[in-house]
């Protein structure tokens, strides 16, 4: 698997990663030679297995349709690079 | 009294128990140590209010007969695990400044059982890498120099080398470590100390910061196996904030050490035997054989045939995992926020994720972006599951001819800093023993074996079947008692 310049910056915009252009030829390659030597997997024959889905045998529990927390913002804007009036703040995102 | 620092986990415990020493004392003697060794950059924060507070908790308790299972012992706690109130960074700089308002199951069972804490130990970025190196705190210093003379600074491996390297340098007796390919028993072989990642679910995830949430798994990193048995006792335990923890009793793994292996039969996998790796890796391994059979066990020769895959297929989920994990550094809510002028929402988000992530996070999160996206989901994520059942299916049908595993912990001794990092491929190779166990969700436990011939320490992995904790702590012990590893590096620091 080749990755170019292009693809690059479209995986960096999905991942909302900004990139330079120095950093997108140096990704380039790297990215194209992990993606090659991941690439041997096609070898193997998976014909009719599942894909794993969990490690260990476990039952999903359900617990009763509670509140069970509540009551803290403080403790959660307290880490907020940015809070007003008891909100998260972001810059402004309609005009 | 330094000579305090000669003990480890359980004697710090019965000491205290039995009035030889104050938990006060043991906590100065560490608390001076982990001051006296700033040079190893193995803590990012000290907290030695933490373990003093613990310490004195811990004599009124002893002075009350109110003792608790690890009153008296000062921990360190990788900084993967939230800790109210003290910065946890992930060895990331995009979460400088994080103070959790709450505090990982892992340590609050820690704390509750009594232990204290000396600080948050670094560890590479998000628990991405093998060598320290990724970490945004800069990279540890093994406490281990090569025989030669030379005095290159060595890795003390990943994810928690800071982990490894406090308690190979007494540091502290016992630490806290996370494995999700690797991470807890490949630094535990470059330093020469233990360390054990249990099956997937003995230990809450809750309140560890996410990496790869199917494969992510808290575990003891000690100076020997029954301290790690006395610290796994403690971490484990059901908890209903994380929707994988096991709802099973915690057995009394360190009560029930035994080191007869008479009756077990103990598996050697052919593929491990891989080319390039270096001769005393197998002569460790051989010696390792000699041991357990020693010990009364039966060696059989077994057959993974998928084994070369789990790196490639690790390379896969993993970093698909993370890409989805770690989309909440998004400049919002905790953490770093880099604002462009004039910019909108998403020049946030992309200027913050580019300023706070490392290399290392952004290749990771970018690969797992591109096997998650459009038209190659199939081709790479779905099939790297189905690979994943494969590798599992083979330690399944391993299992109808033996009841553990022997293996190499790693292909080499500890790596001088900067020797790997320009070759990501060649660093992922490190973990290619340890990979397996961890995409089956076994549990697996390395101990140091012996030295290289640069006097370096080499590991051996022991790895058992889902839930038999004790069979993989009895088969280490059984090592443990044979290799009679007394090596330590000289505190040169």
């Amino acid at each position: 698997m080749s990755v170019d310049a292009e693809i690059v910056r479209h995986i960096a915009k999905l991942a909302r990663i900004a990139v330079s252009d120095e950093e997108v030829a140096a990704l380039a390659p790297e990215l194209s030679n992990i993606l090659g030597w991941i690439e041997q997997l096609q070898e193997v024959d998976v014909e009719g297995v599942e894909p794993m889905t969990a490690v260990i045998p476990n039952r999903l529990r359900l617990r009763d349709d509670a509140v069970t927390d509540g009551g803290i913002r403080e403790d959660v804007l307290r880490n907020a690079p940015a809070a007003e009036h008891g909100f998260f703040a972001v810059p402004k995102v309609i005009e | 009294m330094t000579g305090l620092t000669e003990l480890g986990v359980a004697a710090i415990r019965d000491g205290v128990r039995e009035g030889e020493f104050s938990a006060r004392e043991v906590a100065q003697a560490y608390i001076s140590a982990v001051e006296k060794a700033r040079l190893l950059n193995a803590f990012v924060v000290e907290t030695p209010e933490h373990a003093l507070a613990a310490a004195d908790a811990a004599d009124a308790a002893r002075a009350s007969g109110d003792l608790k299972p690890l009153s008296g012992v000062p921990l360190g706690i990788k900084d993967l695990f939230a800790t109210r109130g003290v910065q946890t960074t992930a060895g990331s700089r995009i979460l400088e400044g994080f103070e959790p308002p709450y505090e990982s199951a892992v340590s609050a069972r820690l704390f509750a059982a009594g232990a204290g804490m000396l600080g948050k130990l670094n560890m590479d970025e998000f628990a991405m890498g093998s060598s320290n190196e990724t970490s945004g705190y800069g990279a540890v210093i093994s406490p281990w120099r090569r025989s030669d003379g030379g005095n290159a600074p060595l890795a003390p491996g990943g994810s928690s080398g800071g982990s490894a390297a406090a308690v190979a340098g007494r540091l502290c007796p016992g630490a806290t470590g996370t494995d999700t390919g690797g991470s807890i028993r490949q630094p535990a072989a470059f330093v020469g100390i233990s360390g054990i990642k249990p099956t997937y679910g003995r230990c809450s995830r809750w309140g560890i910061v996410a990496f790869a949430s199917s494969l992510d798994q808290a575990g003891p990193m000690a100076r020997d196996v029954r301290d790690c048995a006395a610290l796994l006792e403690a971490m484990s335990g059901f908890d209903p904030r994380d929707s994988t923890s096991l709802d099973l009793p915690v057995p009394r793994w360190e009560a029930s050490l035994d080191p007869d292996l008479r009756g077990k039969r103990v598996g050697i996998p052919r593929e491990y035997r891989i080319e390039g790796v270096p001769d005393e890796i197998g002569r460790v391994w051989d010696e390792g054989i000699a041991w357990l059979e020693d010990a009364g066990a039966t060696i059989v020769d077994v057959s993974l045939p998928h084994t070369r895959f789990a790196l490639p297929t690790y390379y896969i989920i993993a970093p698909a995992e993370a890409s989805s994990n770690l989309a909440r550094y998004d400049g919002v809510r905790y953490g770093k926020r880099v604002q462009p002028e004039q910019g909108g929402l998403t020049d946030m988000y992309e200027a913050t994720r580019a300023a706070g992530f490392g290399a290392e996070v952004k290749r990771r999160i970018m690969i797992g972006t591109y096997v998650l996206s459009a038209g190659f989901y199939d081709a790479y994520f779905n099939r790297a599951q189905k690979v994943r059942s494969l590798i599992a299916r083979d330690f399944a049908d391993v299992w109808e001819s033996c009841d553990l595993l022997l293996t190499p912990t790693a292909p080499s001794a500890a790596f001088a800093l900067g020797d790997k990092s320009a070759d990501p491929i060649a660093m992922y190779l490190n973990d290619v023993f340890a990979v397996p166990a961890s995409l089956a969700g076994l549990p697996a436990m390395s101990v140091p074996a012996g030295l290289d011939d640069h006097g370096l320490p080499l590991g051996l992995q022991i790895v058992g079947k889902a839930l038999d904790e004790q069979g993989v702590l009895d088969a280490s012990l059984a090592l443990e008692e044979r290799a009679g590893f007394t090596a330590r590096p000289e505190a040169w620091w």
